[in-house]
Formats: C-alpha cells, structure tokens, sequence
C-alpha cells in the first residue's frame, strides 16, 4: 500500500515501501509558469534531506527542487527531458526521481493531502 | 516601496507583481510570459513602463551641453526625431543609456532608465552649464503599446492616427506625447500622459480586442531576442560602447568633444579587448547572467550578461562578453550552469528579425 505525503516546498511523495517517489504539486507547476527545461540528476546519486536534485527552467528564472528525504536516486524519469507537460500531480507519469530512503522516519513529518489543501488555501 | 499611477490596474488584473528599481511592478499577467511574448509579436502587447524617468533638458546651448554628456551629434537630430545613445562617464564607461528626442533648437526629452534617475539626474547637474534647465516629469504615466497591431490600435481606441509618424520620430498630441519606438523590436508607441489620465488611457487601450497586458518578464525576453542591452546587466559603468558593440550611436563620430571620448576614440581605433556578443545556446539546458564562457578547450573567454529563452526561436539565447579574438559568429563555445557545460555558439544579433516601421518618405 503506498500513501502520498506533500512537502511545504510543494513537492508530493508517493511512499512504497521504502521508496518514494518525488514530483511537482499542481501548485507548485502553476507558480512555476512556463517551463521550458528540466535538468535531472543521474541514478546513483546519494542525497540528504533538503539537497536539490533537480531545477526547472522557465522563460525568465530557474527553480530548483529539493528532497524531503535522505537515501539514494535509483531511478529518473528522463521522458520529462523530452516531454515537460508529463511533470505535474500524476503519480504514474510526472514523477522526477525514485529515492531509496535510509530513513523512514523523515516522512512523518510530512503532510496528508487534506492538510496540504488546507496549506494551499491558506497560501490563496 | 514606489507604486506607478497604474499599480492598482495591475492588482485588479492579479498580476504577479514584485520589486523593479524600487518600483512594485507586474512581472506577468495571468497568461504568463510564454503568451504574453506572443501576443506582442502577433498582435499588441501593453506595457507600464511608467516607472522610467522622464525629463527635458532646455536652454540655449542644450545640444552643446548634450553632445558633452554623449558620443552621439545631436546637433544633426532633427526636431521630432528620437535616437538612442548612453551618457558617458570620464572612464569611458556608461552612466545609463537613454531615447533623446529633439522638442526644438533648445529642448530635447528624454527617458531614462527608473534604476539610474537619481543618478542620472546627480551626474546632469553636475555638469549643466548657467542657462540650462532640467525638469523631471515625476507626475506623468508612461504607456508603451508593441505589435503589429499598435498603430490600429492607437486610431481606434485613444483617436490618435499616428499613420505619418515614422520609427524613431515623435509627435505632441496634447495631453499624450507619442514616441513610435519601444524595447521589443516590434512597431509601436511610448505614450507619455498625465497620471491622472493613466488609469483611463490604459483602459481604454486594454478594451481594444487586439490589446493584452504585458509584464516585465515577457518584455525582458522581447528585448533579449532583439539584442538590446539592458543597462546594469549588459552595459554598466566599466563598458564603453565601443565594448558593447553600439558604436553606431556615434554616428559619423563628428562629435569628438564628449566625457570620456579618450578612451573611447582609443577603442575605436585599436579596437577593444572585449566584445559585447549574442549566444545561441545549441545544447541542452538554459544558461543565465553569469554563467562563465569557456572554449572547447576549456579556456575561460567571457561571461552572460544576460541569459533566457527565446519563445520565438524555442531555444535559449543570451549575450555577453568575449574576448574579441573569439568574438567571430559562428565560434562554438561552452557555457558553464551549475557545474555542467552546455554548448552554443557566437551568433549575430538581434536573434529575431526588428519588424519596427521605417521611416516614411514624406512627399516633397
């Protein structure tokens, strides 16, 4: 069973097992307006919580995106390189990475979609 | 921070909106700066740009005092024609770039940079002879209006045919002064109106079917396709316009008198030892103001002064400074974002072909 976590960085986290999957809430795809490049991260890469694994160009500005989690990239979604509107709140096709995690325990803090929305409004 | 006459239009229309030369201005609408850039090239963009600074300079001598403060011969400027050129420091460097117009034999206007007006104004006076006057217009608005469609819509939306005015030349039209130039490489206009009649003048313009707002990013993107430089990032107090490859605002160089002139009649003549060039970036990836330039071989030969995507060409593009052995069109080079080189090449300016009016031929 997998459950998705959402960051205050808008970032949504499906966790399986030991392994989430990161990408880009449809908030967080808005604010960013057009995007015209991603630069992803090669598989193998070690990151740390709160490291950038990746960053988003726009016509005006770059954007980087940042871990929750701390463990290891095993897998990137390098169809995003190609095809930029797959990166959004689809958990099948707009995911960026997959992090083995070393430590379950960082997702707790975390927030379930109801509290998200709620964040999200607050934000409005 | 300062707000223009139309900032609560930008809040109405939910702009995003964020800190320009200490102005709160619209960044972008809610089509977002991909549209925005399109729209002006197809249709017409409206800009407030009434955070720059508005001035005329007046008196006997003006022209003397303004072929001193720029490289340019003003004194071959025609009432009614505007020119682009930079106020020179002693180094040769510039202070900021502006438009002058010529009002008449004594009056020019001209509009300078909102980041430079205080010291703009600072440097003018400090160099203005007895007799001469200048005035700061801090109480007018100013509109640019950018597309092929502008001239149509100026005639049906404000009733101001500009069908005779030519690029570059400016008319008086009462409480509107109409300026057929811009920063997009498109036809249009800057009009200059009174604040109060802002909010109604930009009104009426945003009501015109042809019209959409355009904010300060999608207008940043429209200049970097046309290889403007913007003052603070691809010309500053260290580059002389010869650096800068805008030594054409010299003209015939029959002005020899102006601030600054030693080095820049040095550069002119044995060249300088950098170049202001454009990049086509033809590898993956969008580099940005300050990104290094290296060579293939991994010399380091310049530096971006300006770095985005090309909504017209799909591509990214920016300009920067080269050392001028490598500065020839063509010469590929690598371009260094966060670590990772990225390929492009040296390419002539502008990246996207200027579609302003040519200057008509008035009947004999």
């Amino acid at each position: 069973m997998s459950e998705v976590k959402y960051t205050k960085d808008h970032e949504w986290l499906n966790v399986d097992g030991d392994t989430a999957w990161i990408g880009i809430t449809t908030y967080a795809r808005h604010a960013l307006g057009d995007l015209v490049f991603i630069e992803l991260p090669e598989a193998g890469r070690a990151v740390s919580k709160g490291d950038d694994f990746a960053v988003v160009e726009s016509v005006k500005a770059a954007s980087e995106i940042y871990t929750p989690v701390t463990g290891e990239i095993t897998e990137v979604n390098e169809t995003l390189a190609d095809d930029m509107d797959a990166l959004k709140e689809d958990i099948a096709t707009g995911w960026i990475v997959k992090v083995k995690m070393t430590d379950a325990c960082e997702i707790a803090g975390l927030m379930d979609k109801a509290a998200y929305d709620e964040y999200v409004a607050g934000l409005e | 921070m300062k707000k223009t006459p139309l900032h609560a239009v930008h809040m109405d229309l939910k702009a995003k909106m964020a800190e320009f030369a200490g102005y709160d201005m619209p960044i972008q609408y809610s089509e977002g700066v991909m549209a925005e850039h399109n729209w002006t090239r197809e249709s017409c963009g409206l800009f407030d740009v009434s955070h720059m600074g508005q001035i005329t300079i007046e008196g006997e001598g003006v022209t003397e005092f303004l072929e001193k403060l720029t490289p340019s011969s003003l004194s071959v400027l025609k009432n009614n024609k505007a020119k682009y050129t930079v106020l020179t420091n002693e180094e040769g460097g510039m202070v900021d770039d502006l438009i002058v117009t010529r009002l008449s034999d004594d009056k020019f206007f001209a509009v300078i940079n909102a980041g430079c007006k205080d010291k703009d104004l600072t440097w003018m006076k400090s160099h203005l002879p007895q007799g001469l006057m200048i005035v700061h217009y801090e109480a007018r608005a100013l509109i640019a209006l950018q597309g092929p469609k502008a001239e149509q819509v100026l005639k049906e939306a404000l009733d101001i045919d500009a069908s005779d005015l030519g690029y570059m030349e400016y008319m008086d039209f009462g409480r509107c002064w109409v300026s057929r130039l811009g920063y997009t490489g498109e036809d249009g206009f800057e009009i200059s109106l009174p604040e109060e009649d802002a909010v109604i003048g930009w009104n009426k313009l945003m009501a015109h079917d042809a019209v959409k707002p355009v904010g300060l990013a999608a207008r940043d993107s429209l200049r970097l396709e046309m290889g403007y430089p913007l003052y603070g990032h691809d010309i500053d107090a260290t580059t002389s316009p010869i650096e800068a490859d805008i030594a054409w605002i010299m003209g015939k160089m029959s002005n020899t008198g102006f601030i600054g002139a030693k080095r820049i009649m040095d550069e002119t003549i044995k060249g300088a030892k950098r170049k202001r060039v454009g990049i086509k970036v033809t590898g993956r990836g969008v580099p940005r103001e300050g990104a290094e330039i290296f060579t293939l071989e991994g010399q380091k030969i310049g530096e971006l002064t300006s770095g985005g995507f090309s909504p017209t060409l799909q591509a990214a593009i920016g300009q920067g400074y080269i050392e001028t052995s490598f500065a020839k069109q063509g010469t590929p080079v690598l371009l260094r974002v966060r670590g990772r080189d990225i390929e492009g090449e040296i390419a002539a300016m502008p990246f996207v072909s200027a579609k302003t009016k040519k200057t008509l031929k008035k009947a004999a």
